[in-house]
Order: structure tokens, then sequence, then C-alpha cells
């Protein structure tokens, strides 16, 4: 058997004596699909964050491909961040920001030789004609698919996706995660995807992990998201299992 | 002009000036674009702190304000990373207690306070040619930090994502207070407090208002430094007026027409 592409054991963060996850162990096959989902303040940014190596586990440990996060050669993860981070009075074109994935650094410039290979990725989520946009001026929408495009450029291993859908219309919505299935398909990598939405969590994923602090659900859809662990994660009456499955019966 | 250009006191401002202007043309850049500002003001404050404590000594002020100053740089960033402190904050506390701690010093020793104003305001038409040479010499150690533009532009336009790609964050906000430090406490000699933390903030401001891209933001920023240096002193030559606020106007007159045209 090859090594599972991540493997969290007894993983736990806290943050000042506050446990934002405790105990938390998972193996996530490589190739997989798995989308995290729990309430807000679950930590579900904590532990993407935690696979990146920019929190320390106060405890436990996370390995990705057998590395530590840290560790990892160059270009095997591929991040896309929740928007909120972006300075939008920082002076950057879209595709500065698509080279930055092939880099790992600012560029001075843009070659020629690059260009290509950062407009192909770009092509790819539909963004080719805001290449030379400045950064700023673009929706948050529009933004999540060029951060989509500069985590593609890198062909990773393993994509890491922070609320993607955030900001997006239905439509955009649907063509990007077209755009990663596809892409998942065609490489093989591994993606992480923490989402709110629980329909897209069951239909778009092999795995669904619930979290809230700890490991409330962890497994395919069907069983990940039972009745039992949704009302254990948002207390009773946020969401219903039959609602999940059910509204796409009719597809 | 060909005249003024021939007196050694002219060529000596100059090649300072220009110097100073290439340095805070880059590093202003960065602080622009990290809202650091500020910084420039602090630590120019932080020199005139070390200034005073060195006339006090009777040592030579920069001997003391060099290494005072760049404690103060590295204590800001230092705070700020360890508490919930902006920068701005911890800055405000550093800049006010060594502009304090300056002059309780110079209190103590009326005999020189005539130095103490020369660092205030600068002395850019009177540098000695040892000025000059520890200006050179700076500017020559700051090429050293020309490979790390990449990753601190990395990291100012988002922390996680450098970090994230292995920059080592934390250490270059060390870095590049350090490196300010120490170009402040060499300028100031030479261009002033007042005038260094101008040399920080408009040329980059300008920049910032003149292009999209960060890489021809920090060319620009040195461009429009060095432009106003050139113009501020020759102009302050002919018309008789004092260079250094001259300098500055240059460069505000640059910022307004970026202003007006602005595309960034
Ligand atoms: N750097 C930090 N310092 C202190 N506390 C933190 C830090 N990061 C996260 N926390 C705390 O950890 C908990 C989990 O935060 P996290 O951002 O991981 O939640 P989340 O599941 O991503 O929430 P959301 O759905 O709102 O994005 C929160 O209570 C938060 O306050
Ligand atoms: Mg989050």
């Amino acid at each position: 058997m090859t090594a599972p592409a991540i493997k969290a054991s007894h993983l736990s963060v806290s943050f000042g004596g506050y446990d934002a996850l405790e105990d938390v162990t998972v193996e996530v096959a490589g190739g997989s699909f798995l989308a995290v989902v729990g309430p807000n303040g679950a930590g579900k940014s904590t532990f993407i964050r935690s696979l990146l190596g920019l929190v320390k586990p106060t405890s436990g440990r996370v390995e990705i491909h057998s590395h530590q996060p840290g560790k990892l050669p160059p270009g095997t993860v591929g991040y896309v961040p929740q928007v909120k981070t972006l300075d939008r009075r920082f002076p950057a074109l879209s595709i500065e920001l698509v080279l930055t994935g092939m880099r790992r650094r600012w560029p001075f410039r843009v070659r020629a030789s690059e260009r290509s290979e950062a407009m192909e990725a770009l092509e790819k989520v539909g963004m080719a004609h805001l290449a030379e946009a400045a950064l700023g001026k673009l929706s948050g929408g529009q933004l999540q698919r060029i951060y989509l495009a500069r985590s593609l450029v890198r062909k990773p291993r393993l994509i890491l996706l922070d609320e993607p859908a955030t900001g997006m219309d239905a439509p955009g919505e649907q063509d990007f995660y077209a755009v990663l299935d596809e892409w998942q398909e065609s490489s093989g990598a591994t993606i992480v995807m923490v989402t709110h939405d629980l329909e897209v969590a069951a239909h778009h994923a092999g795995e669904v992990l619930v979290l809230n602090r700890r490991v409330i659900g962890f497994g395919p859809p069907e069983t990940a998201l039972g009745e039992h662990h949704l009302s254990e994660a948002y207390g009773h009456g946020g969401h219903s299992h039959g609602k999940i499955f059910g509204a796409h019966n009719h597809d | 002009m060909i005249e003024a250009l021939s007196l050694p006191f002219m060529q000596r401002a100059l090649v300072c000036g220009i110097l100073v202007a290439i340095l805070s043309g880059w590093f202003g850049a960065f602080v622009v674009q990290r809202r650091l500002s500020f910084l420039g003001s602090g630590l120019a404050h932080a020199a005139f702190g070390g200034v005073a404590l060195g006339i006090f000594l009777s040592v030579p002020p920069l001997a003391i304000a060099v290494p005072f100053t760049i404690f103060v740089g590295l204590a800001i960033v230092w705070v700020q990373q360890r508490t919930v402190l902006a920068a701005d904050t911890a800055i405000g506390v550093f800049f006010a207690v060594s502009m304090a701690l300056g002059i309780v010093f110079l209190s103590q020793t009326d005999r020189y306070t005539t130095d103490a104003f020369a660092y205030l305001f600068g002395t850019i038409l009177a540098i000695k040619p040892a000025d000059l040479y520890l200006t050179i010499a700076v500017a020559a150690l700051a090429l050293l930090t020309c490979p790390l533009w990449s990753r601190w532009a990395y990291a100012t336009f988002d922390r996680e994502l450098a970090a994230a790609d292995q920059v080592n964050v934390l250490r270059d906000d060390y870095l590049l207070a350090l490196s300010l430090a120490v170009t402040v406490v060499v300028s100031i000699k030479v261009v002033g407090i007042v005038l260094i933390a101008a040399f920080l903030v408009i040329p980059a401001a300008a920049a910032r208002l003149m292009t999209r891209r960060f890489s021809t933001m920090t060319l620009l920023s040195i461009t429009c430094g060095v432009a106003s240096v050139i113009v501020g002193l020759i102009g302050s030559y002919q018309l008789d007026l004092p260079s250094g606020p001259l300098i500055i106007l240059t460069q505000a007159a640059i910022f307004a027409g970026a202003f007006l045209f602005r595309r960034g």
C-alpha cells in the first residue's frame, strides 16, 4: 500500500488554552476528495492551516505523503485561502498571482515561458481575459478562480481549499466544482475542501469530515453526514440528512 | 548649473542625496505597502535619542545611534509579534520614549546642542568625506537585500501564502526592520529626521499611484526619489533656498502629478 496523502494522528491545536482541535485522527488516501464541514469556529481552517504547517500541533502529528508539512518537496501542496486575507491595495496583476504558484515567490517580471503556462491555468478557470487585470479590482468570485489557477499551475499532489465558493454566483460555483472535479480526475490529486454547503459535500466529495473541535463523523457522505452526526455538530434543527440527500433525488 | 556641480560640497551633497534616495526608495516601497509609513518617523526619532545619548556621553553620536536605532526597530517588531498591538501603536510608544530620553540627555549637555540640530534638519550641503564614505558603505550593504525582494514582496501581499510556501515571514520582518533602521540612522546626518521620513513615504506613494505592479512601483519609487534630490538640490542652489525642504517640495510635486494622472 502507498502511504496516505494525509495522516493526522491525535492532532490537537490550542490557542492560549482554547482547544481549537482535539485529538483529530484521520487518514485520507491519495486521489480522494475530502469535504470538511462543521459550524463556525469548529476548527476547519485550523485543520487546513495545520496541514500547511502554518500552525504547529500542540500534541499529535500530521503527515502529508509521509513528510512533515514544512518539509515537503516544493510544489506538493496547492492552497486556495479564504479570500478575505487578500490585501486589495497591493499593486498586482492576476497573472502575477498565478506565477507565485510556480515560483513560490513574488515575480519581479513575467517571463515568456512562464506566461504561457500561467495563461493555460487561467484558461482552465475561465479567467484568461483578466490576466492583466489589477487584482484589487476583481470580484470575490473572480478572485477565487484566480487563486484556483494559482494552485493548478503548480500541479500539486494535494489541493487545500478553504471555503472557495464564498462570494460566487450559483453558475460560477458549479463551474468551479466542475474544474476541480475534472482536474482531480485527470491528475489523480487529492482534494481537501472546507465548505458550509452540505449538499456540495454530499455530491462532490468521496469522503466527509464533520468537525466540531473533535471528529464528529468521518467517512463516505451517507454515513458521515448521518442525522445524529449533524445534530451533534450543529445542534438540533440545523440541518437534516433527508434534505441533503433528498434534494438531489430528482436530478 | 555646471558651475554648481563643480563645487566639491555640491558633488558630495548630490552623491549622498542620490544614495539616500535609492535606499529609501527601495525600502519605501515595502514601507508604504505594509502600512509602516509611521515607522520611518519612529526610527528617525529613535535615532535622535541615540544621537543625544552619544553627545551626552561625548562619544561619536553615530556609535550610539546605530545600535540604539537597530534595537528600537527590532523591539517594535518584537512587540507587534508578541502582543495584540498593531505596528503603529508599538511605534508610537518607542517614538515617544526615544524622544523623551533624547531631550533629557540634551538638557544635560548644553554645550553641544547645535550638533543635535544638525541631525534634526540635516546638513546636506556640509557633508564631510567621512559621512560620504559611510553612506556609500551602507548603500553597498543594502545591495545584499536585493535578492530578498521577491520574498518580502510575497509576504507583503499575503503573509499566509508566503508562509505556506516556506517563506520565514517572522525573520523577514526583523530583517526589514533592521535594514530600515540602518538606512534611517545613516541618512539623518545627511538629510535630517524630518526629511528621511519623507524620503521613505512620498516617492513610494507617488510610485504606487503610477502603476499596478509592485516591481514597477519599486523602480519608480527609487526614480522619483533620485529625481527629487537632483531637482531639489540644483533648485536650492539657483534660488538660494534651503535644500532639504526644496527636495521634499519636489517630491510633493511629483506626488501631486501622480495623483492627477493616477492609474494604479
Ligand atoms: N491564530 C489564532 N489565535 C487564536 N485563536 C484562534 C486562531 N485561529 C483560530 N482561533 C480560534 O480557533 C477556533 C477555530 O477557528 P477556525 O478559524 O479554525 O474555525 P472555522 O471552523 O474555520 O470557522 P469558520 O467557519 O468561521 O471559518 C476559533 O474559536 C478561533 O477563535
Ligand atoms: Mg474558517
